[in-house]
């Protein structure tokens, strides 16, 4: 009950006219360089970092809350309108999100989100109240052998629903595993893959990855497409979730928010390993319309994605404030920040600062709120983007595909890789590749390799150690269980078949 | 229509803000806006070193115009490398410390710090050595005694392979007489990652920046073996790690370098113009707010530190085996 009084404190000193101000500049900058390709919450607070020698912390850590929530929920525009995800946690969103869009369920797709991630953003700040302390336990207790199980599982279960042929899946994934390969090994610091460029040293960016195999590459695509189709008619469609979008969307909501919220607090877990469970789970528990729909545009591939990573935006705050750990690339720039102010997030932090972090944790509220109010009647607006007539539309995600990968390092290397891997999401999709698994394999190799040599090196070369604690032996149970079941369908099918036709 | 106007202006925006340009012709360091290249992205160390000298700068010199950018990417020596092509310039300064004499060295970099100018060294920062609370390990000397029986069993967590964490772990492997080669260092990529693992205790020990882990060791939940200063620090309780028997000295520094092939009438301004900030009360204040210690030496002094220091990291590097 402490932290509810403290709370309705931490409203008080949220709610100024100022600091209310401050959340808007940090909600609509959020929603901007989130839809932007390549430019992403890092970066935008990373460039605001000086605010903070003439802003009091309280506004300024009020306007990067803003900023963090509002990067997650745009990144999703792009994606479900263009197919060209803003970021690499909003990647799985254009899976079903883009294909709603050409059915003519834009509004809806981005209805879906936005409710979805205000849903999510608000329970996970509840629970960042109320939770914190278990979480934070739960994340320590996380070894490297876990990570590994973790990785093997959310491989697993993703390539498992997101090709129907296994062969492409496989391909793509390779793909994606090599370009993770490039740059300096983490732990012996040898470098592979740079052919001596000294810029790949430090690998190429996800960013880059995600914007170039889908921006570039589908507007490569659509380019070379011009002339030999006709223009799609895109129906802009009604507005506004029906009721059987409603019913549809709230459990994969719930189901998102409790994927997103443990893993944002993982170090290493990031947002983007959430979205992909997520969608694996919804495909797997859909039934009836929804399983026919998926492929095709289902609003629960939308609605638990969407919903996971921005439940995994609170989630990393909660290492953040209650350890100084920061576990995203937004969250170690925030952390930054707090020294800036001379603060040292920590287990101090909660007992010397409480009217600065109650504050905070209110603003989440309010931003998110501010969030749902700001985009919800957009969304139908958005929807029109479509109406735009496709070269203009694809030249100007080209041109900001460009500067946002640009402003990343301020290098021309990085401008020759994103081509580079435009021509290939080009060709990946010529020749029927799926482009979500090498993405997906240039995020999760190099952490599946690190975390099993770490482990490794940890309990000096025995591989017994990979099976050591509970959660691994648990993640990889169910890793065995989603490679396992479609085989075992198929048997057991063939045997029921088999036992049919003895009958006969 | 209008979505894409916003969308533009909000982009053009934030490459301004970016502020990535190419370093404008050589000229006189009496005039003209003074830049200061973070080699880093922004939000680390250099980083934050740069933004506070250009805050410190403005108070102290409020008529000269400066400006900070970043050029992050393979410990610094993309940066340096830019810095090689601005010969001559002096309007330029770049921040940069013992972590890239360590990334020149791991990289095999074309261009090294003999082709830049040095002109002050600014702050230090200690390093720690921690156990878990929970650990066997209550001193150092039990440290050192399971090392030796196998070095294999010990596992130390720290920064990245070849960074300043790891150079500390292999020197108290040579001081302890165990091969450096030997030591199982488990890399992360900043000492966040590596405080994870230990206050999970799934590793032996750790090693990070003081101010990293100072939190926790107050608070009881690590347990401080060393600090690798040569006295004991002011507001930390805990032993140096000279008196725990490994004569083991490391600082990390961080200071100033011009581009090479300046003139001394530059290099005697950008030297003024740099101890002015020092002695100014800005410059002050933020030393003290975020932990470092005052360390400015400029001149000869400085570049004889940096060859010796040079020759010292090269050495540890190569027996550690992570160049590449």
């Amino acid at each position: 009950m402490e932290s509810f009084r403290l709370l309705i404190d931490g409203f008080g000193g949220a709610l100024t006219p100022v600091n209310l101000m401050y959340a808007l500049i940090g909600v609509t900058l959020g929603t901007l360089v989130g839809v932007l390709p390549g430019i992403g919450p890092a970066m935008t607070v990373a460039l605001l970092l000086p605010v903070t020698f003439t802003v009091p912390p309280t506004s300024a850590f009020i306007m990067f809350a803003g900023i963090y929530y509002g990067g997650m929920y745009g990144g999703s525009t792009t994606s479900i309108l263009l197919n060209t995800p803003g970021e690499s946690s909003s990647m799985i969103t254009a899976l079903e999100g883009n294909k709603m869009a050409r059915r003519g369920r834009a509004a809806q797709a981005l209805a879906t989100a936005a409710i979805g991630s205000f849903v999510a953003g608000t329970i996970a700040t509840g629970l960042l109240v109320v939770a914190a302390p278990a979480v934070v336990a739960f994340a320590i207790s996380f070894g490297p052998e876990d990570y590994f199980a973790l990785a093997l599982l959310a491989f697993t279960a993703v390539s498992s629903v997101l090709s129907r042929s296994v062969v492409r899946g496989l391909a793509s994934l390779g793909l994606g595993l090599t370009i993770g390969l490039i740059g300096i090994d983490q732990q012996t610091g040898q470098a592979r893959l740079t052919f001596g460029v000294p810029q790949l040293l430090d690998g190429i960016d996800v960013v880059i990855v995600a914007v170039g195999l889908f921006a570039v590459g589908e507007a490569l695509y659509v380019a070379s497409r011009l002339r030999h189709t006709p223009p799609e008619v895109v129906p802009v469609g009604r507005a506004w979730l029906g009721r059987d979008d409603w019913r549809r969307s709230w459990r994969p909501w719930l189901r998102g928010t409790a994927l997103g919220f443990p893993f944002g607090a993982l170090p290493g877990g990031g947002a983007e390993i959430p979205t992909f469970l997520s969608y694996a789970a919804e495909k797997r528990l859909a039934r009836g319309v929804a399983r026919e729909e998926y492929g095709k545009g289902a609003i629960e591939g939308v609605a638990g994605p969407e919903a996971a990573n921005n439940a995994s935006a609170a989630g990393t705050l909660v290492p953040l404030l209650t350890l100084g750990l920061p576990t995203s690339a937004t969250a170690a720039i925030m952390l930054a920040a707090f020294q800036q102010y001379g603060l040292q997030p920590g287990p101090q932090l909660f007992d010397h600062n409480p009217a600065l972090v109650w504050s905070m944790i209110a603003s989440l509220f309010i931003g998110n709120t501010m969030l749902l109010v700001l985009n919800l009647p957009l969304a139908p607006l958005w929807a029109r983007v479509l109406r735009v007539p496709r070269p203009y539309l694809y030249a100007g995600i080209v041109l900001f595909a460009a500067l946002g990968v640009y402003a990343l390092n301020g290098t021309v290397v990085d401008l020759v890789v994103l081509y580079l891997l435009g021509l290939l999401g080009y060709a990946m999709r010529r020749f029927g590749l799926p482009v979500a698994p090498a993405v997906i394999g240039m995020i999760l190799g190099p952490m599946a390799e690190i975390q099993l040599r770490r482990a490794l090196a940890i309990g000096a070369g025995d591989p017994a150690v990979l099976v050591g604690s509970p959660t691994a032996v648990v993640l990889l149970a169910l890793a065995a269980a989603a490679l396992l079941t479609p085989v075992v369908r198929t048997v057991l099918g063939r045997r029921k078949l088999l036992r049919t036709s003895r009958e006969d | 229509m209008r979505v894409r106007i916003f969308a533009a202006v909000a982009a053009m925006s934030a490459l301004a803000l970016a502020g990535c340009g190419g370093g404008g012709a050589g000229g006189s360091a009496a005039s003209g806006t003074l830049r200061i290249m973070a080699p880093a992205s922004p939000g680390g160390g250099w980083d934050q070193t740069s933004r506070t000298a250009e805050q410190a700068l403005k108070s102290a010199a409020p008529d000269r115009k400066v400006e900070v950018y970043n050029v992050p990417g393979a410990g610094g020596t993309i940066g340096l490398a830019q810095l090689a092509g601005e010969k001559g310039n002096g309007n330029l300064l770049m921040t940069m410390g013992l972590v890239m004499v360590g990334a020149i060295e791991q990289n095999k970099s074309k261009v090294t710090l003999a082709e830049t100018t040095p002109i002050a060294k600014l702050t230090e920062e200690y390093e720690i050595v921690v156990v878990p609370a929970d650990s066997p390990f209550k001193t150092l000397a039990d440290l050192v005694a399971a090392w030796k029986a196998d070095p294999a069993k010990v596992s130390i967590a720290g920064g990245s392979a070849g960074g300043t964490d790891h150079i500390v772990a292999g020197l108290m492997a040579k001081a302890a007489g165990v091969d450096p080669k030997q030591v199982n260092y488990i890399a992360h990529s900043g000492g966040g990652e590596a405080l994870n693992e230990l206050l999970g205790s799934k590793v032996s020990a750790g090693v990070s920046g003081v101010g990293e882990f100072a939190e926790h060791v107050k608070s009881g939940k690590l347990r401080a073996l060393g600090v690798t200063s040569a006295q004991r620090l002011p507001d930390l309780d805990a032993p140096t790690l000279k008196e725990g028997g490994l004569d083991v000295e490391l600082a990390n520094w961080r200071g100033f370098v011009a581009p090479g092939g300046l003139s001394d009438a530059d290099k005697k301004t950008l030297t003024d113009l740099v101890t002015k900030m020092h002695d100014s009360q800005a410059w002050k204040d933020a030393v003290a707010k975020n932990g470092w210690i005052d360390s400015f030496q400029t001149g000869q002094q400085f570049a004889d530190f940096l060859s010796a220091e040079t020759a010292r990291v090269k050495g540890v590097i190569a027996e550690l085996g992570v160049v590449s």
